[in-house]
């Protein structure tokens, strides 16, 4: 076989792949979309009685159920709800009379930082820390730092991004004095949030990143290397830290995945002007429009990360995804 | 199985995780009976004031006192908890168990729905659900299970698919059991353990993510309060005085920690096995091998935590040697091989009374300095002894990057001269292929093609043939055979195949229990082999002129284990010629005029060994 052929059969697989995992996204998204759809209609009562209140006059309700099309037959509202997502027309908010997607093109670029940021922390802090720890317990040295990693590490994963986030506002905010604790304004009021967002899932990947290493220094082709009797810092770099990393990476994901999830609750801790304060805020006012727009933007940002994970994994370790089928 | 689970209270992390469980439980039940006054009366006079004696937590406001409200909350709190945690498992239980039940199609569909779901991550979901169910403590009850839920029924899922696959189950649907008693009967009892496992620890999840729904404003609505409604009151005044939203906040770190710490404590219980604690014997050295040799091993010993694999082995080597060592599994001689190449795993200590290499000594200092250039290493298992994530070339260049100063260009051009060498057809192309693209054999090649980066005067083997069929195995021994020839290199050959050493090599030592008990040329080996093991040994290998209508010749009993060695000969209890010296003291190897050793008492005895 000639190096032409081999790269057409190369490539050849990865057009696999991306056929593949392009056809998962698409039936997700579109699940996701009909169940952002259904919010509306899955809801017991009248959606418009019970966003307007009791005192609203039936006129009123009357006219803004026909504004929403809520009047015509269900795969009419279908069809119409899914032509609106082409063309980037979500409806309107009920409560501010906004275009939905107005509301999100101002928040989201707040989450997406925060999120992002939070990552990148958890990321820069987790793998060098896992990396490091695994290396200095190995076969059981060490017993007290061991000890006092694995604790560490499993009360901050244990504490909940939210209850973090208090205890940060009481030590940097109340106690210190140092850091801003609401808002989001200038470098500083960054961190706080990014710290009650990054630390449980650095804990978290940091112990996962340790118990894989270890398992990776015992495997046979660790062997092999420290047998070809090469630098510490090459068998551990080259030879161990990208065969355990393909498990922190399929977890980072998922991580990165709770961690969009985790903005809800931290922007609401933080008074952070993103779409997780905004989600709340249009739940307890019933404002279902903005509701299912902003499930919709989660919805697809989750399954974008996870999108982005399997090309991680598949870039990191040869014999995975694309092989498979 | 009830003694297992008490294992948990066994260690002291479960022990305390049981206890503060067992705590939050009895709390649950009595708080609201005992403090429920104290949580509700109101005091006009002492509104959101800091703690004090009296108010140990301060007061809301409505000058209640939180304290005695945060207590009264665990009430709520947990029986939301677990009451969302038996929604989800209920729910991921009917799902998960769907594919066995609805039949395949549906079942499918249910997969396929879970699938996506579990995509998702749970508070999205609760969000979700929070909406379609309404704001308020029934509302966020149900979503919060609903959100449990797929991550339950992906669990049940893989678990029973694993169980539903076995020979009893399918056996009992043949019998035409049906399906609800194939499902309670034979499948879930067997996967109760991971369910249970992990419904504790979706416990403790679902009483943060609880908290999280009453802090947004989604969860609990007053009157009502547990500890989320209660943080979330507590931190729009945490300047004025913090413990209204630190107690609550303390009180739902602890509980949710010990939901957490017991699930875990009981995954390590029902999952883990005794370490084994053994004594450690000593035996005699064995007498000490010629100075000027290539390779000196003497009284070599390996020990782990308990056990001695390796008891005092020495032999020496010269340029050119072939060198195979024999014995079953667990007899020490992969160990003693990677003794010699400094490659034992941490927990190991290799001591030697010498052990040198080329005239250096490989116990001092940076001792690994030969290994790798002089010293190369072949490994038993091809499949796993290249980095799957990295090119077959690269791997080999990295030698000669490392150690001959050559560039990456230069290096690769090298390993592609090296797999040329160990017969690799288009080595061009094969050295930018990943490991999972050769064939086991060319693995096992290009492994040796790694030794040959550098010049290597000795080539440790170890069972490199072993995971190989025959065809593949012949050439691979056949190239080691050459590249001995070629270049004069030492090989030392492991292997528990004493056809395969007798083929390759010029000397055998034979090993039992730690020990060299047979060291002979290897053509006398069947003619002139003297210790009642190496005779038992090729009498169970069977050839051409076998009578195949008896069973296979095998040496009785089972071989020694390392941990419990007899006190006298440790083959004593296997031997047709064993007496009560053989039982009492253990023979050392002596040496004859020609060189041959032998470790036994009854050396000279001519036997006749079932064949």
């Amino acid at each position: 076989m000639t190096t032409t052929a081999l790269r057409a059969r190369t490539e050849h697989a990865w057009a696999r792949f991306a056929a593949r995992r392009l056809a998962r996204l698409l039936v997700s998204v579109w699940v996701l979309i009909t169940a952002a759809f259904l919010i509306i209609h899955l809801i017991p009562g009248d959606p418009v009685r019970a966003a307007l209140g009791p005192t609203a006059t039936p006129e009123l309700v009357a006219a803004r159920r026909a504004a929403l099309g809520l009047d015509d037959p269900l795969w009419q509202q279908y069809v119409d709800y899914l032509r609106g997502l082409f063309t980037g027309e979500l409806g309107t908010s009920m409560t501010s009379g906004l275009p939905v997607s107005q509301v999100l093109g101002d928040r989201l670029p707040a989450t997406l930082e925060l999120a992002l940021l939070a990552f990148a922390v958890a990321v820069l802090v987790s793998v060098p820390v896992g990396l490091l720890f695994a290396v200095l317990t190995r076969g059981g040295r060490r017993r007290p730092a061991e000890l006092g990693f694995t604790a560490t590490s499993i009360v901050l994963a244990a504490i909940p991004e939210f209850l973090l986030a208090v205890a940060l506002v009481w030590i940097f905010g109340v106690n210190l004095g140092w850091l801003p604790v609401a808002g989001r304004d200038g470098a500083a009021s960054y961190v706080l949030p990014v710290l009650a967002l990054a630390l449980a899932p650095a804990a978290v990947l940091a112990r996962i990143l340790r118990v894989e290493t270890l398992a990776v220094l015992r495997a046979d082709h660790v062997r092999t290397a420290r047998a070809k009797r090469l630098p510490d810092r090459h068998v551990y770099l080259r030879h161990v830290l990208p065969n355990s990393l393909t498990a922190a990476v399929t977890l980072g994901g998922l991580l990165l995945g709770s961690m969009v999830a985790g903005t809800v609750l931290v922007e609401n801790v933080f008074a952070w002007p993103g779409l997780g304060s905004t989600i709340v805020s249009s739940i307890l006012a019933k404002d279902y429009p903005l509701v299912q727009g902003i499930v919709l933007v989660y919805g697809v940002g989750v399954l974008v990360v996870n999108l982005l994970v399997d090309v991680a994994l598949a870039l990191l370790d040869p014999r995975s995804t694309i092989r498979e089928g | 199985m009830a003694r297992r689970w008490a294992g948990v209270l066994r260690s002291p992390l479960g022990a305390s995780a049981a206890v503060l469980v067992a705590a939050i439980l009895v709390l649950a039940v009595l708080a609201p009976l005992l403090w429920t006054d104290a949580a509700t009366a109101t005091d006009t006079a002492r509104i959101s004031q800091g703690a004090s004696a009296e108010h140990w937590a301060g007061t809301d406001s409505l000058g209640r006192d939180i304290f005695a409200r945060v207590l009264v909350a665990t009430s709520l709190s947990v029986r939301l908890a677990l009451a969302a945690t038996a929604i989800g498992v209920v729910v991921g239980l009917l799902l998960g168990t769907a594919p066995l039940l609805v039949g395949r199609r549906a079942g499918r569909l249910v997969t396929a729905v879970v699938n996506i779901a579990v995509a998702f991550p749970g508070l999205l979901l609760a969000l979700f659900f929070a909406v379609i169910f309404g704001v308020g403590a029934t509302g966020a009850l149900f979503a919060l299970g609903l959100a449990i839920a797929p991550a339950f029924a992906r669990l049940t899922q893989t678990t029973t698919a694993r169980v539903a696959g076995l020979d009893y189950v399918a056996a009992a649907r043949i019998a035409g059991v049906g399906r609800f008693r194939v499902l309670f009967r034979h499948v879930l009892p067997n996967v109760a353990e991971p369910l249970v496992v992990n419904a504790t620890v979706a416990a403790g999840s679902a009483l943060l993510a609880f908290a999280g729904l009453s802090f947004l404003g989604l969860g609990v609505q007053p009157p009502d309060y547990d500890w989320g409604r209660l943080l979330g009151e507590g931190l729009g005044a945490i300047y004025l005085h913090p413990a209204a939203a630190l107690a609550p906040g303390v009180a739902v770190v602890l509980a949710g920690l010990a939901f957490n710490l017991f699930g875990e404590a009981l995954a390590k219980v029902l999952g883990e096995r005794r370490p084994l604690e053994r004594p450690v014997r000593r035996t005699a050295a064995e007498p000490a091998p010629d100075d000027s040799a290539m390779l000196v091993v003497e009284d070599l010993r390996v020990a782990f935590p308990g056990v001695e694999p390796v008891r005092g082995v020495g032999f020496a080597m010269d340029r050119g040697d072939a060198v195979g060592i024999v014995g079953e599994s667990g007899s020490g001689k992969s160990l003693t091989a990677l003794a010699v190449s400094r490659l034992v795993d941490e927990s190991g200590e290799v001591r030697a009374e010498r052990l040198s290499f080329l005239g250096a000594d490989l116990r001092a200092g940076p001792h690994r300095r030969l290994l790798g250039t002089s010293l190369a290493m072949v490994f038993q298992d091809p499949m796993t002894s290249f980095n799957p994530t990295m090119r077959i070339g690269r791997q080999l260049a990295e030698v000669a990057c490392e150690h001959q100063g050559l560039g990456r260009a230069a290096a690769l051009d090298r390993a592609v001269d090296r797999l040329d060498a160990v017969r690799i057809p288009e080595p061009a192309r094969r050295a930018a292929q990943y490991p999972h693209e050769f064939s086991g054999g060319m693995r096992q090649r290009a492994m040796i093609g790694m030794g040959l980066m550098g010049s290597p005067a000795l080539i440790v083997a170890d069972e490199p043939t072993t995971a190989l069929d025959v065809t593949v195995q012949r050439r691979v021994l056949s190239l080691l055979a050459d590249i001995r020839a070629a270049d004069d290199v030492a090989l030392l050959l492991i292997s528990h195949d004493v056809t395969v050493v007798e083929q390759v090599c010029d000397r055998v030592l034979v090993m039992y229990a730690g020990r060299i008990v047979e060291d002979l040329p290897s053509a006398e080996l069947r003619s002139r082999a003297r210790h009642p093991y190496t005779r038992a040994l090729l009498a169970a290998v069977p050839d051409m002129t076998t009578d195949r209508s008896l069973p296979l010749a095998v040496i009785p009993g089972r071989p020694a284990d390392p941990a419990h060695l007899p006190t006298g000969c440790a083959f004593a209890p296997r031997c047709p010629l064993a007496d009560e010296r053989c039982t009492a003291t253990e023979p050392d190897l002596v040496a004859d005029d020609a060189g041959r050793r032998v470790a036994c008492w009854h050396a000279d005895i001519p036997v006749e060994v079932r064949a």
